[in-house]
């Protein structure tokens, strides 16, 4: 590849109904980190209407640029106008590294994208770094390292894309850190105009309905989180009553989740939500990597669990063999006793 | 006016139920030991699509990439009620990341022809990305809906779901044709059918009736498939010639994301303290994280 390589890191800001998304600053922060190494210019990229106050909030986590697509048509996000213009954009100024948040909207876009473009996208990566690398005993300089568990958990993989210009990523949220700059950048938004399409409103919004951050894991200081260990749904009302008995929030793993005992908004892990509570109890969870990239920064972590092979100690701080359903019950009326 | 309907399906490694003889001692994963299952979510995609046909006709073609013993989810589409099913199978295509599999897709939903529908699952369990619905839409300039928990309604020209967004749900229409993903909630797929199974377990790939001999006669495998296609049980298979396709787009050449590295996952060296199962454990505990303001 040529020297007159681009270097820049774009993020797609996501909005909804005109609130930005928090998974776009934490991409921001990563992305500034990123272009730091690139020595390249962070950018952001902000579509919808009435969107320059988002623009300019990109500027406090180090956005340099911010291309703006500012649109009443572009109110809410919708599949054909918001991925024809990010499709034009990107084959326009060919960005180096494209973040997206792994949110529905970014689940659907990043796709799209990638394809229209013809560059290497990873899901859900749990981390990105810049790295040299020999691939195939060619020597590449400063590509994207993009690492994510795969194969159920049993093997963490680098990805990389050696030999494309453009190179994608999805993260969900929480997994990287929101740090906003002690000095915003004094960046520059560039207008991009938006020339509808025939093919914009083929896909039409009858109706949405949306509940305002029912459940915020990220914010919560204890959470206390079930596994497919806790048996039943029946069993799993412990979980509730733990966390309401020492204030903390609900949460399950995935198992927890596909086994219905816990709603998806709840799960922590890879393709869930990252937290780094104070504390973090793990009740039945055998903690499989998909579920510890999600929680392993907690400050301080409780496992129990039966099997003393489980790899959820591995994480913990304290470790408890034994059954949850006898082992919780104990711990409530500790709890009590000792505020008494 | 029936309406037409591919739905795309993949066979995948049973990711879920993971034995010690599937991961060598390097880490690796030994592909070959994993039992390999019917993706889910596709199977849903593939009931949506039959929910339609009950309602209004039309042709169900269900599709697949893959190796050779993919044709098994062929047949259990068949069970349940498509109407044609297709393999998608050449060495050539090993390796492929999202793109290069839909590119060769979306080449292939281009020969089969006309459609108002494709279906997919929301991803599939073995690398949970969601792309190649996407990425294959787009491929063809048609619009998708992902996370699909509902179909509402359809017209003649039209079709309104129910979908999923972060914190809700939206009601969107779309022009025919489009691209569905479809999440597990979306309905409960129905059995195979008693007759179906009787009809079709005998289904074949041209892979399978080419190892169903030992002679290497192409006239006499020619001559196998026309008898298979006559008693409506071939199984079409198409490979990269049949396709026409690009080499440089197709498997791991055309694949822009590579592996540069896995690494078996090793355990923290797992410093914990152990907590005795008791009444005088959990107080000790208690006391210890009230003391350092964790808890209380």
């Amino acid at each position: 590849m040529g020297n007159n390589i681009n270097t820049d890191v774009w993020v797609f800001v996501e909005q909804r109904s005109g609130k930005p998304a928090e998974v776009s600053f934490e991409l921001l922060s990563k992305g500034l980190k990123l272009a730091e190494n690139l020595k390249g210019k962070l950018k952001s990229v902000v579509i919808g209407s009435d969107v320059k106050d988002i623009a300019k909030e990109t500027f406090k986590y180090g956005a340099e640029e911010a291309l703006v697509v500012d649109d009443p048509e572009l109110h809410n996000y919708l599949t054909m106008p918001y991925s024809r213009i990010l499709n034009e954009l990107v084959e326009k100024h060919k960005p180096r590294i494209v973040l997206f948040g792994a949110t529905v909207i970014g689940r659907d876009l990043a796709p799209r994208v990638a394809s229209h473009t013809k560059s290497g996208l990873t899901a859900d990566c749990t981390d990105l770094q810049i790295s040299d690398v020999t691939y195939l005993k060619k020597e590449y300089k400063d590509l994207l390292l993009q690492i994510r568990p795969a194969f159920g958990g049993n093997i963490i993989a680098t990805i990389i894309t050696p030999d494309n210009e453009i190179q994608m990523a999805t993260v969900r949220e929480g997994v990287m850190k929101m740090e906003p700059l002690s000095k915003p950048v004094k960046g520059k938004i560039t207008e991009v105009p938006y020339t509808p399409n025939g093919i914009d409103d083929i896909i039409r919004i009858i109706d949405q309905y949306r509940t305002e951050n029912k459940v915020n894991l990220k914010a919560a200081p204890i959470i206390v989180a079930g596994g497919y260990g806790m048996g039943t749904v029946d069993n799993f009302k412990l979980i509730n009553e733990l966390a309401a008995t020492i204030g903390g929030e609900v949460a399950g793993s995935r198992a927890a989740v596909d086994a219905g005992f816990v709603p998806p908004e709840r799960q922590v892990g890879q393709t869930g939500v990252t937290v780094r509570p104070k504390l973090y109890i793990a009740c039945g969870i055998s903690g499989a990597i998909q579920h510890r990239a999600g929680m392993q920064e907690s400050n301080k972590i409780i496992a129990i669990n039966t099997d003393p092979e489980a790899p959820i100690f591995g994480v913990a701080h304290y470790g408890i063999v034994g059954d949850a359903m006898q082992i919780i019950p104990m711990f409530i009326n500790a709890f009590k006793e000792k505020l008494r | 006016m029936g309406k037409n309907s591919i739905v795309m399906v993949k066979q995948v490694p049973d990711t879920a139920n993971i034995s010690g003889q599937v991961m060598r001692d390097d880490g690796t994963v030994n592909r070959a030991k994993l039992p390999a299952i019917f993706n889910h979510e596709d199977r849903v995609a593939l009931e949506l699509a039959l929910r339609i046909q009950d309602q209004e006709g039309g042709k169900i073609t269900a599709i697949t990439m893959g190796p050779p013993r993919a044709s098994d989810i062929l047949r259990e589409c068949l069970y349940m009620g498509a109407d044609e099913a297709v393999l998608i199978s050449d060495r050539k295509f090993a390796g492929a990341d999202t793109l290069a599999t839909s590119y060769v897709l979306s080449e292939a939903i281009k020969k089969i022809g006309h459609y108002d529908f494709i279906f997919a699952g929301r991803q599939a369990i073995d690398g949970d990305t969601a792309q190649v619905g996407p990425q294959t839409a787009e491929k063809l300039n048609i619009p998708q809906i992902t996370y699909v928990e509902e179909i509402l309604e359809t017209t003649s020209k039209t079709v309104k779901v129910k979908r999923k967004i972060d914190g809700g749900f939206e009601i969107l229409e779309s022009t025919l044709p489009v691209l569905l993903t479809v999440l597990k909630d979306a309905c409960f797929p129905r059995p195979f059918k008693a007759k179906r199974l009787m009809a079709y377990k005998n289904a074949k790939t041209l892979m399978e009736l080419e190892s169903l001999t030992e002679e290497n006669s192409l006239l006499y495998i020619d001559r196998l498939k026309e008898e298979h296609i006559a008693k409506n049980l071939y199984i079409q298979t198409l490979t990269m010639d049949d396709l026409q396709l690009d080499i440089t787009r197709c498997g791991i050449h055309g694949s822009p994301t590579k592996v540069h590295k896995v690494e078996s996952v090793v355990l923290a060296g797992g410093n914990h303290e152990t907590i005795p199962p008791t009444k005088e454990g959990m107080a000790n505990l208690v006391a210890e994280l009230m003391d350092n303001h964790i808890l209380g």
